[in-house]
Parts: structure tokens; sequence; C-alpha cells
């Protein structure tokens, strides 16, 4: 474990930035976001960001490739690999938790190589949460706010940031920064520590459990009649997807500049009425299949499919976020008393 | 005020009136009400809501349910009974089948202002007197002004007046009230062209194409969206491109362009807190300067200004010359 | 972005009502009167069929400024048709100013079927105004720029 003194953050992020990109969470006109480090910038004291980390690995839009006629012949050009690592700093342990899930989609075969690029040249700062909020409820799926996990680990406690690191990475990270670090007790901690899973177990979520979704079967799950009550609000946007830290789906489009086609990725919703639409039409018409679609994702197929991992870190976006205040945790809680 | 309603809505689901209700249905915390259709009395004794958060407009949602069999009770607060006559003009809702109950509305508070506070670990909220009472987690107790994190369309409300009823709850009708919306068009009108492109760039790069502004938004009824229309040309699902968040937007603003009652749902919905109103009010404002003023969804007019014309219109040029940008 | 070799040219659309400027651009053409070449005419049944989305899409696609002719008012061939896009086009115009476009990139006239002196006239000054603005650059569509 090792410390620094707040005073010399400035200096911690310069000396990071020499070497590599510095990404941190800054306050902006919508709340806090990631941007790039420069001098000046000073990392926001939100819980949370309003958009997740995951646009780091998994940006809304991406190029493939662009196709141009020459001809008779047709060029494909592949885009230029990104080749710079970077620091992500002030990751909270819910969307730390997010690249795992993400991870065993996007890292399972066939790879994707995109996202598996991105991944190894970012080294992850976590940083533990001091000021949950109420709509947290990360422990529902074994995440420890005060202890995130990460390539390091961060606590700011006291006038100290506290660091450690957790993976070959994260050590070469904290080597690098050499004499700006002194050594440090992990039980200056402690405390924080404490307190901080005390607010979350007192906080009006702090009891969610997702675990009784297991008990009940995939079949009576989809044919519960609560869907219909509870997706009948739903404006089918995709603001819930687009906050999301775990949402994954994407569409693969092409956009025709006049000169070339450009093959391009963006984030998708299974909300919107044309999400995996096909030559046919779309598989789900009405919006309750969406919806339905969107939490059986979450809370039924993904544990299905990933030893019981659920497909959702309890970040609490999608709480603070839906224009019509229907989220994951009103889902969870209707469906298992329908089999109480 | 809740409690009346749900009285009100029980004698009016008893006597036979209506077989449902629309309202706000109780959420985890006293701001995530949810728009709902009760059926019974027992579950409006259960979950229905009026409170300092339930601003969602729910006109939308009757151009679906005024179709099905029935007759549904809306209680509508004076901003939602200028949506639902607009909607009634253009008619997307059918009047005979929904019953509506005015209600007052003094102002609805925004969640994501009182965060802005600063506040963390919220356990509870309380309404006293016109004040928001917020405890955490740590046994702080927090005085919160609403008027100091109203929406920003109740900020500048226009008025209390309900423009559509069967009966009003408190049996009077409120006034148009005199308010400043147009201050905050006329401060970028103001500025240098430079700065106004830099400040909308600011604003509308943050976009990220959720879609909420446009689906919650009670003007925007088309069943399908030009801009989800794969043979439209300008669909797009992502916002990839500066020109294409200026498209979106820009379009948006212009296909409710009078009928945009000025609800204000859009900026309410937006996650990056993009302030959409300042469009619509803009079109709003130079429609009441060249072609008099309106006022959508305030009187039974079907043609409104932008399907409406009179020979003496001033001539497109006028833009460029009447000095600054709107004045 | 790839640096142009050629020194800019202006791209003007010009969206022309079949019944009169449409004519007067033909009429400009039988009487050889000069305009430059960088306007590229686009028939249109009315004024009023120019969509928003017709001149936004003009912008994407790397006009550097668009202009709209129809009939005269009154003159309208279906009656009305040019009062409304008159209208919708000022609505327009003033939105785009309020975006911070620059003045001058967008411009209605109306110009008959018997007016092709107009219309070359009207022509060459809108691509002189264009010049004077230079390229589009607050609504251009970046990758409809690059080679």
């Amino acid at each position: 474990m090792k410390r620094v003194n707040r005073s010399k953050l400035g200096d911690l992020f310069a000396k990071i930035a020499e070497a590599e990109a510095l990404y941190l969470p800054v306050d902006a006109p919508e709340g806090a976001r990631y941007e790039k480090w420069a001098p000046g910038k000073k990392l926001s004291n939100a819980t949370n960001t309003v958009r997740s980390a995951k646009d780091f690995f998994f940006p809304q839009t991406e190029r493939l490739y662009d196709v141009k006629r020459s001809g008779k012949t047709l060029e494909i050009e592949p885009p230029e690999t990104e080749t710079e690592s970077f620091v992500l700093f002030g990751v909270r342990a819910c969307d730390v938790r997010s690249f795992k899930i993400l991870d065993s989609v996007f890292l399972a075969d066939p790879v994707d190589t995109f996202y598996k690029n991105r991944r190894e040249r970012a080294t992850v700062v976590a940083l533990a949460c001091d000021r949950p909020e109420e709509t947290c409820f990360c422990g529902a799926f074994g995440i420890d706010a005060a202890a995130p996990e990460g390539d390091v680990s961060a606590w700011f406690e006291g006038d100290f940031l506290y660091l450690k690191a957790q993976s070959e990475k994260g050590e070469a990270l904290l080597a690098k920064l050499g004499d700006l670090l002194e050594d440090a007790d992990e039980k200056d901690v402690e405390t924080q520590q404490m307190r901080t899973r005390w607010m979350l177990s007192a906080l009006p979520l702090g009891k969610v459990s997702f675990e009784g979704m297991k008990k009940t079967d995939l079949m009576d799950h989809f044919k519960n009649e609560k869907w219909r009550s509870l997706s009948e609000a739903c404006l089918g946007c995709g603001t819930c997807t687009f906050v999301c830290p775990t949402c994954q789906c994407y569409d693969v489009k092409e956009f025709d500049d006049g000169r070339k086609i450009r093959k391009f990725r963006c984030w998708d919703s299974c909300m919107y009425s044309d999400f995996t639409l096909m030559a046919h039409g779309n598989s789900r018409n009405s919006q309750l299949e969406r919806f339905r679609q969107r939490f059986m994702h979450k809370l039924v197929y993904h544990p299905n499919n990933h030893d019981g991992e659920f497909g959702c870190v309890g970040c609490g976006r999608c709480l603070q976020k839906c224009p019509i205040g229907m989220n994951i945790v009103k889902v969870e809680k209707a469906l298992e008393a329908t089999h109480e | 005020m809740q409690d009346r309603m749900i009285a009100r809505a029980k004698e009016l689901l008893e006597n036979g009136t209506v077989d449902r209700v629309m309202g706000w249905k109780k959420g985890e915390f006293i701001y995530d009400v949810t728009p709902a259709v009760f059926y019974t009395a027992d579950e409006l004794e259960k979950d229905f809501v009026m409170n300092a958060f339930t601003a969602a407009n729910v006109s939308k949602y009757l151009i679906a349910e005024t179709k099905k069999p029935g007759r549904i009770l809306a209680f509508l607060k004076p901003c939602d009974s200028y949506s639902f006559r607009q909607l009634m003009n253009e008619h997307r809702v059918d009047r005979d089948n929904v019953y509506i109950v005015g209600i007052p509305s003094w102002g609805k508070a925004d969640m994501e202002k009182i965060r802005a506070l600063g506040i963390t670990g919220i356990t509870d909220i309380t309404e006293k007197d016109g004040d928001l009472l917020v405890t955490t987690v740590m046994r702080e107790t927090h005085a919160v002004k609403k008027y100091d994190v109203y929406l920003e369309k109740c900020k500048n409300c226009k008025s209390k007046r309900i423009v559509v009823y069967d009966e009003l709850l408190d049996g009077e009708n409120g006034e148009d009230v005199p308010n400043n919306r147009f201050d905050e068009v006329a401060k970028i009108e103001a500025m240098p062209p430079d700065e106004r492109f830099a400040f909308w760039r600011g604003e509308l790069s943050r976009c990220i194409r959720c879609n909420a502004c446009r689906n919650v938004c009670p003007a925007c009824s088309c069943e399908k969206c030009v801009f989800d229309n794969p043979k439209s040309g300008v669909e797009n699902k992502a916002p990839a491109d500066d020109f294409e968040e200026n498209l979106f937007h820009i379009i948006r603003a212009y296909h409710v362009a009078g009928r945009c009652t000025d609800c204000g749902e859009c900026s309410r919905v937006c996650p990056q807190h993009i302030p959409l109103h300042l469009l619509n009010r803009k079109f709003i404002k130079d429609m009441n300067e060249l072609y008099g003023d309106y006022q959508a969804g305030e009187t039974e007019q079907v043609r409104h200004p932008v399907t409406n014309y009179r020979d003496d219109d001033a001539e497109p040029g006028i833009v460029y010359t009447r000095g600054g940008s709107g004045r | 972005m790839q640096v142009r070799n050629e020194p800019w040219k202006p791209l003007i659309v010009a969206f022309c009502c079949n019944w009169c400027s449409y004519a007067g651009a033909d009429l400009a053409g039988t009487n050889r009167l000069n305009y430059p070449a960088d306007v590229k005419i686009i028939r249109v049944p009315c004024s009023c069929r120019v969509n928003p989305l017709f001149i936004l899409r003009a912008f994407q696609r790397g006009a550097d400024g668009v202009i709209v002719c129809g009939c005269h008012p009154g003159d309208c061939h279906y009656t009305s048709g040019n009062y409304y896009a008159r209208r919708r086009m000022t609505l327009l115009f003033s939105m785009l100013d309020y975006l911070g476009i620059e003045k001058g990139r967008t411009r209605v006239e109306w110009v008959s079927a018997a007016e092709g002196q107009k219309f070359a006239e009207t022509m060459n000054s809108f691509v002189e105004t264009i010049v004077s603005l230079g390229e589009n650059k607050r609504l251009e569509d970046l990758r409809c720029k690059t080679e």
C-alpha cells in the first residue's frame, strides 16, 4: 500500500500523463464525465459518471472498415489499429465489475479484436466509494464498493490518496510514479471501508437481492403476467441501455459518403423498434417484448449462460435516468413477488 | 391533494363514468414515479401517488389509451392539458373516451438538481410547506426550497390554466402566468455567431441519441419516425458525427414547430442535460414575432403558423436583416 | 482530413420550381446569360416541396450554399405552395442562424419563367456571397468531405 498527499494530486496526474494518456471523471454540465487529463483539470467528486466507463472499450461508434470501388475491383481499407496505452483513473467498483461482464461476451470465442486491443492497453485505477447514493445496489452482486477490483485500487482518506496495486499492470504503474509515493498502512483505510459498507447496507436498496430470480424457471419468468404492467409506461427510448455499463448490443451499419462505403458499428438498444430488424421485419413487435428482452437478458439469460453472473452491477444509473422511473429493481421485486 | 384525487377516482370508477384511471404509480423512492393505469380502488389506495415529482406528462399515453374500449379517467396538470388539447386538434386522441379532471400544479422538483446540491446517501425525502426535507444515511437533514430545485419547465411556467377538462378538482381554474421563458433564447440570439455556434456545439455534442426527447414528446406522435426508417436516408442510431447531432435536433424541433406546447418534457428527460427546450422556444418566439402570438394547444384551432400563411408575410431574408438574430 | 490539391470552388445547390425558376434558368440559357457552373439545379414541382431536411442534406453532402427559387407570391401554380415555403424557410433560416451557421448560406428568391435575366443575376450574386463566406465548415459532415 502506498499513499500520496492530496495536494500533490496534480503532480501525480502529470506524472501518469507523461507516459500514457490519462482519463478521469471531471465535472461537466450533465454531471461527471470522463475526459482526458490536462493540467488544470480536476477530478470530480461525483459518486459516478453519467455515462459509464464502458465507452473506453466499447465506444458508441466505431469504424470497422471502408470499401472503395476502383474500376471493377473493390478495395477494403481496414481501420488503423490504435496503439496508445492509457490509464483510466477513478473507475468505481461497479464499473470495474462491468468490464468483467463485457469480457465474458467480447473476449469469448470469437474474440472481438477491437475490444481486446483496447482492454489490453488500459490500466484501470479503481476508486473506492465513500459517498454512495440511494440508487446504489452493487452489494446485491457481491461487489464491494469499499474494496474495488482493478489494476490499482485507490481510496481517498483524510489528506491522502491511498493506492494499492492489484495486478502486474498496476504494479508497473505505481513503479513509474516512484518517489511521489510513500509507504502506507492498509489499516488507514479500514475505518472508511467499514463506514462505506455500513452506509450501503443502510441505504434504501441495501437489502435488495437478485438471487431469488434463479429459483424460478426461465419460461415462468418469460410468461409472467407482470411484464404487461411493468412495460406499459415504457417510452421505448434508449436511455437505460446507453447509460448502462453492461449493455453490449450493437448494430453494424454503413454510411455512403459518396465516394466510399463506411462500415461502422454503433450501440443499439433492445428498446428500439428497429432493433435486430431483418428482411422479414422485426422479431419483437411490441414494447412489452422489447422491455422483457432487456430485463430477461440481464437477470435470466446472462446468469444462465455465465455461471450465475447477472448482467447488472447495481450502479444505479438507470434508476436515476429513466424518464418514467421504471428500473431493474422494480422489475426484480415485481417478478419475485409473483413466485413468493 | 393525493387523497382527494384517489377519492374522486374511486367515485368515478364506482359510478361507472370511467373504467380505469391514468395516474402516477409509487416507486422505490419518492421521485421515481411511473405513469400507470389503475383499474381498481385497491390499486389506487395502494399505489396512486401525487407529489412534488409527478412531473411526467401523461397526455402522450392517452393517444393509445383512448383507442382502447371503455373510458379512462385522466388527471391533467395545466401543461398536460395543453398537450392534450393540441393532440385533440390533430385528431390523435378520442376526446369521448377520456374523462378529464383538471388538477392544479405548483411546480415539480427535479431530482437531478437535488443531487447537484451535493447531497448523497439519501434515505428519504418528504414535503413540508413547499420545502423538501432530505434525510441522508448519515442522519443529516437538508431543507431544500422547492423553487430552487424546480424543473426548468416549472421555473418558466407559462400557465396554470387547464384548457380542457370535464371537471376541476379544485372547482376553479388557474390563470396564465407572466413568465420570462424567452429570455434565455434572447440571450443566445444576442451572442455573436461564433459564440452561438460554440454554445450549441458544446450542448449538442453531449447527445447520445437515446431518443428520450423524441419518445417522451406528446407532439412526436408519428407511428414511425423518419429517423427510425432505414429507407429515409437519414436514419441513424448513433450520433456518429457532429452533423448528425445537428440534423437530428434541428429536424426534431422543426417537426414539432407550431404543435409544441412548450411542456418542457424534452429537457426534463435528457440524461445529458441538453437544454432542448431552447430549440423549441426559438421556433415559438420566431412564430410569435413574425406571424402573431400563438400558443399551441390553447384553443380549438387546427391551423398553426407553419400550416398557415398570409399574403403579406415577411420574406425569408428578414432573418438576416432584422438586426442580430431575432431582434 | 486530407489537404485539397485544387483551389476551393463553391458548390451551390439551387432548388428550382418546375413552373417558374426552372424555366427561368432555361431562358437564361437560351438568352446566353452567364452564371457560374458551380450552381447545381434540382428541379422540384413547387418550392413548397423543399423539406427542411433537403436543405440540411445538401449541406451534409458538401453544399456551401443552398438557394430555393419559387414563383412570385400570388403566382404559385398550386395557388399557395410558395406561401407555405416562405414561412418554412424563414423559420429554418432563423434556426440555422440561431445555431451559429453563417447568415447568407441559405436564400429564397422568387423568379418567374420570364425572368431569365433575374435568374442569372440572382445566381451570380448568390455565388459571390458564398465565395465571400468561404467553405461551409459549420454544417459539414466530415465523412463526406475527406478523400
